[in-house]
């Protein structure tokens, strides 16, 4: 499979789940369980694009397929505008939801670059918080909408406010 | 990365936080994110049971599995006296059990194998034989005469009663009821949820077969006092012990125990001689770790014909499940629940409680609450608006009637709480002019005359946090102060120790602020670092929402006694007389020549490097902070639902939350940590429960039955504040964590009940689900 851009490969048993591949075999740590029955969200990955729930796929399920974890939201040192999004806003506490909130927000703001706080909320409304609630979450996600759409006006300034320690 | 990088970060900057970046990163540094070299992974077998006798236990098969390096029952732990620990109440419980089961989800055995699945697959073929026995499942059926006999493992036992507890003063009380005007009776019951952090319980047990020292990484908001706990219960020597508490994901108070699991790991890392890791699953959370509430709450308040409170009066059976393992101070048995005399001016109260067992899980835990704290709001909250209710007074003016007067603090209560400060009239206007609820009112009185059900609740809580003081407040023997280590290195930057430890609440952030505005150094200077036992001073942890309040002072005091320091070295520097020094945030100057002067980083180098004669090197200290008094946060929340007749379904229109927690240190954290606990407080009042069914079977053993709110359902909450300093803490504030937790509840409750009162229904016990309001209007003969 591809992950976060990279070829990577590895022998499992056929009921190795995509999360245990993830956080064991490839050591990607950022990608949580919070549930183990698809209802916490904190295993978020994106499948082809798409949100899905770590801990109900098998990783044979995926194979040859491309798959992106928080580790591939930043580029290098800067951070992908949902990242500014939820530091700006307070939109993280203990950060343990963070990783799948930030994949299902940018997976929306792909298909919807602009929207409305409801279909933020319906959105999200597969990943649970237990810390922040949720009116900082839609201000993160708004704040990343808005830099994507100042991105589109004047690329070279929004990699700047992006970008950087 | 951040857009206030370029702040000082002083008390009241809301600076970002430092703690996000490797969060945001996907770089945090959970327990579960830790492998060590050779580590091998446990998972525990459990009770299907609520109450049975173990007849045998065969892990023949179990021990053939490939991959299974050791099976673990209660008779080997019984070897090595380790069968049974203590709880923090006082109370034993069972590690792994050798003789009953006395509740589902009960450690019975553990698996120790080289992989996580492999160390399942054996647990599932450890063979059990039960006699199953008559569970109980309700302090009611604990009293029952004929009830299983829970606790028979304890000498002189007869019942399945806990403890009995009392507050106040009965002859007064009952004297002010012989002479009520009117008396309103409230039966609630709060019942058991779940503090529910996303990130389960677990630990890494790594003893060091050569050396001895026993590493234990575990999700514990106490590390400190684990760590002595965990010195008592194996014997092992104090300094050979290290906890460390990782970063946590959410603890709301789930995450101060020891569970059994800890005590089974870490004895097979020390007769294996490799690191063991144990991670809960979900329902292992749910059915076997610290749960909350769960009181069964009946009060009474009288009042005098001109609308005053004169006496209030309680009893509430508590459901302690099958070991007394409530975590809160030891001379409390109910907690502080004796604070629910609340915010108002009551001449006298009486409380009374009784401890039962049953055969459900253990815990009792303070979730996001200063131990018990919730339950006494609740209860006169819901109390005092069934009483304006049926005295035909609104709400709002019966509370303002009542309240304790800003001129009467700092104020006795008539259970013995002096409460340091408070302004309630105000923060109860601010509310209603946010809400605008005189206009509101009006709204309320005309679409009820059209049919429909609506209304509003209010609450007005009084919290009690911040615990110590240590002569009165302490868990198994151990003061509660806590404190903090502040080091300063020669280029002016530092390093502050705590021993509270963040579960997401920013400390990394709020405690580097205190050090900016005390000592001057900028807050991206001070690294703050916690939870290594080996390295921080002592303290007894975070939960209760004491750490600014205990932990934050520390902080203070050990700044301002580096900043003594800092004016001899400044003096030195500058040639002057200390006296003749003015300090201002960052530097000292002579008096009249502000243009001598030096800053605290000069000062820091000059420790290091051109002291005074005479003068110890290095500029760092350590302060341990006993608080002379708790501390009060308060508020007023206001809530506005429409209930749909036709199904009971209840929609919150606005909420209003009004909170005064003293100085704020950092107030967009504050205002996340009220956001956060209101979505706590309507996932509570309206969704979350834990209930058995009459085999002691848990029903919310997972989150597609233990329903948390989701962005959809949440309400969108609108905040306001207002600032009463805490007279005794060093920089005035008074700890927020919990306050919206404590408070909502009984506000969404209120809401529900004032729409409902019309139909002359008083009551709802929470969660307030759309069933419940339904079957209430059809009981009041409600249709469509």
């Amino acid at each position: 499979m591809r992950v976060n851009g990279a070829e990577r490969s590895g022998d499992v048993e056929p009921r190795v789940l995509l999360v245990d591949f993830l956080r064991t075999n490839l050591a990607l740590t950022g990608t949580h369980v919070g549930c183990d029955t698809t209802s916490c969200g904190a295993c978020t990955v994106l499948l082809d694009g798409e949100p899905v729930k770590s801990c109900t796929l098998l990783a044979v399920q995926v194979d040859g397929r491309e798959i992106k974890t928080v580790e591939g939201l930043a580029n290098g040192a800067a951070l992908a505008p949902i990242q500014v999004g939820f530091h700006e806003e307070h939109g993280l506490q203990c950060g343990f939801c963070t990783p799948g909130m930030m994949l299902v927000a940018s997976a929306l703001l792909e298909r919807n670059p602009n929207p409305t706080d409801d279909e933020i909320r319906w959105a999200i409304s597969g990943n649970i918080c237990r810390c922040t609630g949720y009116m900082n979450i839609v201000k993160a996600v708004q704040y990343a909408a808005k830099m994507h759409s100042e991105a589109a006006k004047a690329p070279a300034a929004a990699a700047v406010a992006g970008g950087g320690e | 990365m951040s857009s206030t990088m370029h702040m000082h970060g002083g008390i009241g900057e809301s600076i970002k936080r430092k703690e996000d970046a490797r969060f945001l990163r996907g770089k945090g540094n959970y327990l579960d994110d830790f492998v060590l070299p050779n580590m091998l992974h446990m998972a525990i077998l459990r009770s299907p049971h609520a109450h049975a006798r173990i007849k045998s236990i065969d892990t023949k098969a179990a021990s053939a599995q490939p991959g299974v390096i050791a099976v673990v029952t209660g008779e080997l732990m019984a070897q090595h006296k380790l069968a049974w620990m203590p709880t923090l109440s006082g109370d034993t419980q069972a590690v792994l059990a050798t003789d009953k089961v006395r509740f589902q989800g009960q450690e019975v055995a553990a698996v120790i194998a080289e992989t996580k699945y492999q160390a399942e697959d054996a647990r599932d073929a450890i063979e059990v034989e039960y006699e199953i026995l008559a569970p109980v499942t309700s302090p009611d059926g604990a009293k029952a005469p004929g009830a299983s006999l829970i606790r028979d493992d304890k000498e002189g036992q007869k019942d399945n009663h806990i403890y009995h507890w009392e507050s106040g003063d009965q002859v007064t009380t009952q004297a002010a009821f012989a002479k009520a005007h009117k008396v309103v009776r409230l039966h609630t019951f709060y019942p058991r949820c779940h503090p529910s952090p996303l990130e389960t319980c677990g630990c890494i047990a790594d003893v060091n077969g050569v050396t001895g020292k026993a590493t234990i990484y575990m999700t514990s908001q106490a590390p400190h006092a684990i760590r002595t706990v965990f010195a008592l219960v194996t014997g092992l020597p104090e300094q050979q012990i290290r906890i460390i508490s990782p970063d946590i994901g959410g603890g709301f108070g789930n995450k101060v125990p020891v569970y059994p699991g800890y005590v089974v790991a870490t004895a097979a890392s020390l007769l294996i001689g490799r690191p063991v890791k144990w991670v809960e699953d979900r329902t292992e959370n749910l059915i076997s770790t610290g749960f909350a509430r769960d009181y069964h709450m009946t009060g009474d308040l009288a009042v005098d014909e001109n609308g005053k409170m004169t006496a209030l009066r309680v009893h509430l059976d508590s459901d302690n499940g099958a070991f007394f393992a409530d975590a809160q101070p030891s001379k409390f048995k109910a907690g502080l629940f004796h604070i629910v005399t609340g915010s108002y001016d009551i001449p006298t109260a009486h409380v009374t409680a009784d401890g039962y067992y049953t055969n459900k899980a253990p815990g009792g835990v303070a979730f996001r609450c200063s131990f018990r704290v919730t339950e006494a709001s609740y209860l006169i909250e819901r109390l005092v608006t069934n009483a304006a209710l049926e005295l035909g007074i609104d709400q709002a003016e019966f509370r303002k009637k009542n309240f304790i007067q800003p001129e009467q603090f700092p104020y006795t209560s008539a259970t013995g709480w002096i409460y340091d400060s408070g302004d309630y009239p105000k923060a109860m206007d601010v509310a209603l002019d946010q809400l605008g609820y005189a206009e509101l009112k009006k709204d309320v009185e005309a679409r009820r005359k059209k049919g429909e059900v609506t209304g509003i609740g209010i609450a007005s809580f009084t919290e009690v946090v911040g615990a110590g003081h240590g002569a009165e407040f302490d868990i198994l023997g151990l003061r509660m102060f806590d404190s903090a280590e502040l080091r300063v290195h020669p280029t002016g930057k530092a390093l502050l120790r705590m021993g509270v430890k963040s579960q997401g609440q920013g400390h990394e952030t709020t405690f580097a602020q205190i050090v900016a505005e005390e000592l001057g150094i900028p807050a991206q200077d001070v690294l703050v670092e916690e939870g290594d036992t080996d390295t921080a001073p002592y303290g007894l942890g975070t939960y209760a929402s004491r750490s600014t309040p205990v932990a934050g002072a520390a902080t203070a005091m050990v700044s301002r006694q580096l900043r003594e320091k800092a004016r001899k070295l400044a003096a030195h520097l500058l040639e002057a007389d200390e006296e003749d020094l003015v300090w201002e945030r960052g530097k000292f100057y002579v008096k009249g020549s502000p243009e001598r002067s030096k800053t605290i980083q000069e000062a820091a180098f000059a420790a290091y490097t051109n002291l005074p004669e005479g003068m110890q090197a290095g500029l760092e200290g350590v302060h341990y902070y006993d608080p002379p008094n708790m501390t009060y946060p308060f508020g007023t929340y206001a809530v506005v639902v429409d209930i749909d007749k036709g199904t009971g379904q209840v929609k919150v229109k606005r909420m209003v939350a009004v909170d005064d927690c003293g100085v704020r240190i950092n107030p967009m954290i504050v205002e996340g940590q009220i956001q956060g606990g209101l979505t706590e407080g309507f996932g509570i009042a309206f969704m979350e429960l834990i209930t058995f069914d009459a085999d002691g079977n848990c029903i919310g053993s997972n989150f597609m039955d233990y329903l948390l709110p989701t962005a959809w359902e949440t309400p969108k909450f609108e905040i306001g504040q207002t600032v009463t300093p805490s007279p005794h803490h060093p920089l005035g504030a008074k700890g927020v964590g919990e306050s919206a937790t404590v408070g909502s509840p009984a506000a969404f409750v209120n809401a529900v009940i004032d729409a409902l009162s019309p139909y002359g229904i008083t009551n709802i016990d929470m969660p307030v689900t759309s069933d419940k309001v339904w079957a209430a209007l059809r009981s009041k003969g409600v249709t469509e």
